[in-house]
């Protein structure tokens, strides 16, 4: 076969996949601001979404904030600067790894679960069910979701942020012997307001992507169990490559120069 | 004058890629009319049911429903017509994370906005109509058998007392005697509503019970359309290999 043809087929593929998920997502956003609004389950896709991820956001930032201190005296130490730990410790958590590794640990847990959920109901025609119950499918099923996750993502992130933080804090005061308070004082003392509002304002832009993504996939799932599956993959790795592409983009806006 | 159908099907096309699943269906219902949709695996009986309720859109023809036309009606129009329909789904569609009752009440909470427990008590009333008790009203879909969910499924389709209930392989995947107790409930049911219904099926035995007229649906268009006490002396060939399920015949499945 002409290898021309393979790489333009593709290409159209891409930009017809493209094109459906715009369309998705516009109708999906406006269906956020039209009534009625089913606020019950926005309720209870945010205790989903961020009360039953905190475990593992928790831990993740617990464990990263804890490596980060470590990683950042080491390195600093060859050239004298020990007393930049606490700084670095809190700007990195708070503009990058609070949200991104938040992110990704989300996408994985929530993004397959909604992938999972609404590929189910699809390919067993409970969505189809939705419709002929007078009960439009992306009211009921998708806003919700997009809505809690949207709002949820950032609380979550800002409680890893503060997890994350204190790890590096239980390390460079219990492990590297700094002084408690001289810790607590550099890592307030050179943060600034846009280092944590950019970290939120990420961890909100991630929350769409990763409940766009398994509310796309699911929601366009079919061919029974092998499809919902393959719905689930699709809607985690692509909601994890998304959440890293627009952290650059998102981290340029804030902080070019 | 003649009266206006209830659902009107005219020169209905409808396509997935190459494979041509509807090719100018034409199919009157009438008023408090059942009519039972035969024909195999695969020759568009579900499509032709998705296309009227708007799931799917065909790519060519008219269907219109008391005399409106809702090919491409979108918004509040939409959703006016479809109040008229109630559907129950072949694998009775019943939502996991709901319990019976709510799954019975949805319509009347999220579709008409009723009070929960007024709903709740319809709910209950419904399910009595088709044999089953509160104490099932509390359970999860998960917790019944393929009869019960086909009950429910029954209960949450006449619950908004629709004027148009389409039934999707209601006995499928039953043991002959549930499959008649559900032919029957769906008779009461729908006489008890005046409704008008299309059924879509491969179970002869219940195309009999249920239907005051079949109609046989073939390479995407109607192929015969009589009385159900006529299908045995239709005369005609592929009607006659489907009711008595030959192998040989003018009709040759697709094994791949």
């Amino acid at each position: 076969m002409n290898p021309l043809a393979i790489i333009g087929r593709a290409f159209l593929g891409f930009l017809a996949t493209f094109g459906r998920l715009c369309i998705f997502a516009g109708s999906a956003v406006s269906h956020c601001f039209q009534p009625p609004f089913y606020l019950g389950l926005v309720g209870r896709q945010m205790i989903a979404i961020g009360y039953y991820s905190l475990p593992v956001v928790g831990l993740t930032a617990l464990f990263t904030g804890a490596v980060l201190a470590l990683q950042i005296f080491i390195g600093s130490s060859r050239f004298n600067a020990e007393s930049a730990v606490a700084t670095i410790v809190v700007i990195g958590i708070t503009r990058e790894l609070g949200p991104v590794l938040g992110g990704l640990m989300v996408g994985g847990r929530v993004g397959a679960a909604m992938a999972a959920e609404l590929g189910t109901m699809r390919v067993t025609e409970q969505i189809d069910a939705l419709v002929t119950l007078q009960t439009n499918p992306f009211k009921y099923l998708v806003a919700p979701r997009l809505i809690a996750a949207t709002l949820t993502m950032p609380l979550l992130v800002l409680v890893a942020d503060v997890i994350g933080v204190f790890g590096g804090y239980m390390i460079g005061v219990h492990r590297l012997e700094f002084n408690a308070a001289s810790y607590l004082s550099n890592t307030f003392e050179f943060l600034e307001t846009q280092d944590v509002v950019s970290g939120l304002v990420k961890a909100a832009v991630f929350g769409f992507i990763i409940a766009l993504m398994g509310c796309y996939h699911g929601f366009n799932s079919s061919g029974g169990a092998q499809g919902v599956g393959r719905a689930t993959t699709n809607a985690v790795v692509s909601s994890l490559i998304l959440i890293l592409v627009a952290n650059y983009f998102i981290t340029e806006s804030f902080f070019a120069r | 004058m003649t009266e206006v159908p209830k659902i009107r099907i005219r020169d209905l096309h409808k396509r997935f890629g190459q494979k041509v699943v509807l090719d100018g269906l034409d199919l009157d219902v009438g008023r408090g009319e059942s009519v039972v949709v035969i024909g195999g695996s695969g020759t568009g009986k579900s499509v032709l049911l998705k296309c009227i309720l708007g799931l799917l859109r065909p790519e060519k023809g008219s269907i219109q429903i008391d005399g409106e036309e809702i090919v491409g009606m979108r918004g509040p129009d939409r959703d006016r017509v479809l109040r008229k329909f109630g559907m129950l789904f072949q694998a009775a569609a019943l939502f996991d994370s709901l319990s019976v009752w709510e799954n019975v009440a949805f319509g009347l909470v999220s579709g008409e906005g009723m009070e929960r427990q007024r709903a709740r008590e319809i709910a209950n009333e419904k399910l009595g109509r088709v044999g089953l008790g509160p104490e099932v009203a509390r359970l999860y879909p998960a917790e019944l058998s393929g009869g019960m969910k086909k009950r429910v499924g029954l209960a949450r389709a006449i619950a908004t007392e629709p004027d148009i209930i389409f039934f999707d392989e209601p006995t499928t995947g039953l043991d002959p005697i549930m499959g008649d107790v559900i032919n029957r409930l769906i008779v009461e049911c729908v006489h008890d509503l005046g409704a008008t219904t299309i059924t879509i099926t491969h179970d002869i035995s219940s195309a009999r019970t249920i239907a005051h007229r079949v109609a046989m649906l073939h390479m995407g268009k109607i192929i015969w359309d009589g009385a159900a006490a006529d299908i045995d002396t239709s005369g005609n060939d592929y009607v006659d290999q489907f009711i008595h399920g030959r192998a040989e015949g003018p009709i040759r499945m697709q094994v791949r």
